[in-house]
């Protein structure tokens, strides 16, 4: 899954990573919780793929600085428009800021950043299950799968039946759509297990994708290994830089039995799901 | 168009502009054109595998950064079969820093890594020496010159001392490097502090203490190097919260013959470029025809130099 770097200052000079100020379009509430934020950006920018992230330079809010940028994964692009969309959660000082953003505001952003999700053409069906923030991260996935002609289960678990987000675009991009919700008790993981051995048993999922949730983490790596299927996760980290230069950003990564650092920012956010340490 | 070269002892950089240690890596050449730097410096690299330090790493306070990273280091090994390839092509100048916890081990991996397509070494001396407490090199007069005579004997390529802010007398600890055989000071690294969550009475680093960086590092770095630079004939270059070219004509007109960029980059990745565009304009506008013109420019009244050290006694 990681693609190596290209040598420094080898041929002509081509960015890949675009260092911009974009411009708001909208930014609105989706529920109590989350926001859509849809900006204007460069060509490059809009060429982010599912599972990749900006580094966004948040403005201050009112009495408060955020200092580092945030990162924030694509939640979708248009390429013919040049915009890219995010879906965030107001959690602190940064998200804060983000939330004050109008339309004609200038947000100073960096990206595509990271290792995004990979599609094997010779998949039928994948299944992926979202959680939180997670689902956001999952999003472009179903626009990508449909693109490749690969079904998808989208399985979007939240608190509450009001919290469950983005059922539109999965459904949108031909994906099955299941709502779970700890307020029914549907999204606990015995019930999880249920609905994916049935998956597996009627081959429907020849592999499996997550974020968002540590608890779902756990119970496809148990999966995977008993079926023998792949699988991806995205995961999160405070992040300084975002270009894999400050190692602030590490995780512990399970790779043949050793325990390695591996920086979420530059070798990730998507990862192998046995290597991820839940 | 002003001629933007400087000399840094045996070295021309094409700009007085390059990277801190530890906060570039080949991430930054997919944002910009690595040649337009004056040159590239690595993250400290060890003799040994280290893992670093324990999570978070960096906290985030006003006007900068808190960050306990450590050094996490691959070994020499890595950094010649993979690191050194890497910016091969590239005709920015690379610097290598490097650190280990004794002088001994300071100087073997200085020969490890004096090999072809390594133009100078910045010997990171604000690490512990485990001979002498577990106090920084850089803390000591008689350390730093040990440490740094003994890397230069190990080593035919420049010797860069980078020294620590945390030190009553800057100046004294830049002369012991210059008399040992350093060709250009690094001032500095970041200054010690802390901060605790206030929800959970925790220290926000996992390490608890780490190094102060960014903007509200700046006025303290920047008497630093004024300081330095009128006690060492040899360059100084300047490091600690530069994010703009002004600031960057700040520390040239306080005695810098160069800087070096960490934490602004983690703003904008382009920081650098903009710096190097923007002092060829800060120049123009001052009608100087070479940036080096700005090195020590600052004007002092008559005696006010004199004055000013005395206050500062107060
Ligand atoms: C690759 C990646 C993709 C992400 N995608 C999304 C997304 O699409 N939608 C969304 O709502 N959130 C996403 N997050 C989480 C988002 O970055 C955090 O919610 C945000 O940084 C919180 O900042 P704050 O200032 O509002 O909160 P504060 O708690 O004030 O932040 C303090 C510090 O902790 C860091 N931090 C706090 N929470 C997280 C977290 N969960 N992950 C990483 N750093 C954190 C902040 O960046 C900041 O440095 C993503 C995180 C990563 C690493
Ligand atoms: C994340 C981070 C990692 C750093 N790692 C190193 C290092 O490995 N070696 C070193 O000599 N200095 C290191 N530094 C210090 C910087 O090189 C620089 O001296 C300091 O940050 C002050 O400059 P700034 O304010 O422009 O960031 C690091 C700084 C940061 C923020
Ligand atoms: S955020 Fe700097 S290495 Fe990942």
């Amino acid at each position: 899954m990681n693609i190596t770097s290209p040598a420094s200052c080898a041929g002509a000079f081509r960015p890949h990573v675009a260092e911009e100020v974009s411009l708001v379009l909208h930014n609105a509430t989706v529920n109590g919780e989350y926001r859509h934020l849809v900006v204007q950006t460069s060509a490059l920018a809009a060429q982010a793929r599912a599972g990749q992230f900006f580094q966004l330079l948040c403005p201050a809010p009112p009495g408060e600085a955020p200092f580092f940028r945030r990162p924030m994964s694509v939640y979708g692009t248009d390429i013919t428009a040049n915009t890219v969309s995010f879906l965030y959660k107001v959690a602190g000082v940064g998200t804060r800021g983000l939330a004050t953003l109008r339309p004609g505001d200038a947000l100073p952003l960096l990206g595509p950043l990271g290792q995004g999700f990979v599609l094997d053409p010779a998949w039928r069906h994948v299944v992926a299950i979202g959680r939180g923030a997670g689902l956001a991260t999952l999003g472009p996935l179903a626009v990508a799968a449909e693109a490749a002609g690969i079904g998808m289960t989208a399985i979007l678990s939240a608190r509450t039946p009001e919290l469950v987000m983005s059922e539109d675009l999965f459904r949108r991009h031909g994906a099955k759509v299941i709502a779970v919700t700890d307020s029914d008790g549907s999204s606990d993981p015995a019930h999880l297990r249920r609905l994916l051995c049935m998956m597996i048993a009627d081959d429907r999922c020849d592999a499996l994708f997550t974020c968002g949730s540590q608890r779902v983490l756990r119970l496809m790596q148990r999966l995977a290994r008993e079926f023998d299927l792949p699988g991806q996760v995205a995961l999160e980290q405070q992040m300084a830089c975002g270009l894999g230069m400050c190692f602030c950003c590490v995780r512990d990564f399970n790779v043949g039995g050793e325990i390695v650092h591996k920086r979420v920012c530059w070798d990730g956010p998507v990862f192998d799901l046995q290597e991820a340490v839940a | 168009m002003t001629q933007m070269s400087v000399r840094i002892g045996r070295l021309t950089l094409a700009n007085p502009v390059m990277p801190a240690s530890g906060t570039f890596a080949e991430g930054m050449g997919g944002v910009f054109d690595l040649n337009r730097l004056g040159a590239l410096v690595t993250k400290t690299i060890t003799a040994e595998l280290r893992a670093g330090n324990p999570l978070p790493r960096v906290a985030e306070v006003q006007g900068g950064m808190l960050n306990a990273i450590g050094i996490p280091s691959k070994g020499v090994a890595y950094f010649l079969s993979h690191t050194l390839p890497h910016y091969s092509r590239c005709r920015a100048p690379l610097v290598v820093s490097i650190s280990a916890p004794t002088a001994e081990g300071f100087a073997a991996i200085a020969a490890a890594v004096s090999v072809a397509g390594v133009a100078a070494i910045e010997a990171n001396i604000s690490c512990p020496n485990i001979e002498e407490d577990g106090r920084a090199f850089a803390q000591r007069a008689g350390a730093t010159e040990a440490v740094i005579r003994q890397i230069c004997a190990a080593t035919p390529l420049p010797v860069w001392a980078k020294l620590s802010p945390n030190v009553g007398d800057i100046a004294e600890i830049a002369r012991a490097a210059e008399s040992a055989g350093a060709e250009a000071v690094v001032v500095a690294n970041t200054i010690l502090a802390m901060s605790i969550d206030l929800a959970t009475f925790r220290p926000r680093l996992g390490n608890t203490m780490g190094g102060l960086s960014g903007p509200a590092i700046k006025p303290i770095v920047l008497r630093q190097v004024y300081q330095t630079a009128r006690a060492v004939r040899i360059p100084v270059i300047g490091c600690g919260g530069i994010s703009s070219a002004e600031d960057a004509a700040e520390y040239m007109i306080a005695g810098a013959t160069a800087v070096q960029v960490g934490t602004a980059s983690f703003l904008k990745s382009d920081t650098m470029t903009d710096i190097i565009d923007g002092l060829d304009r800060f120049c123009t506008q001052h009608g100087l025809a070479r940036v080096a013109e700005l090195t020590g420019a600052i004007r002092l009244e008559a005696d006010h130099a004199e004055t000013a050290e005395m206050e500062t006694v107060t």
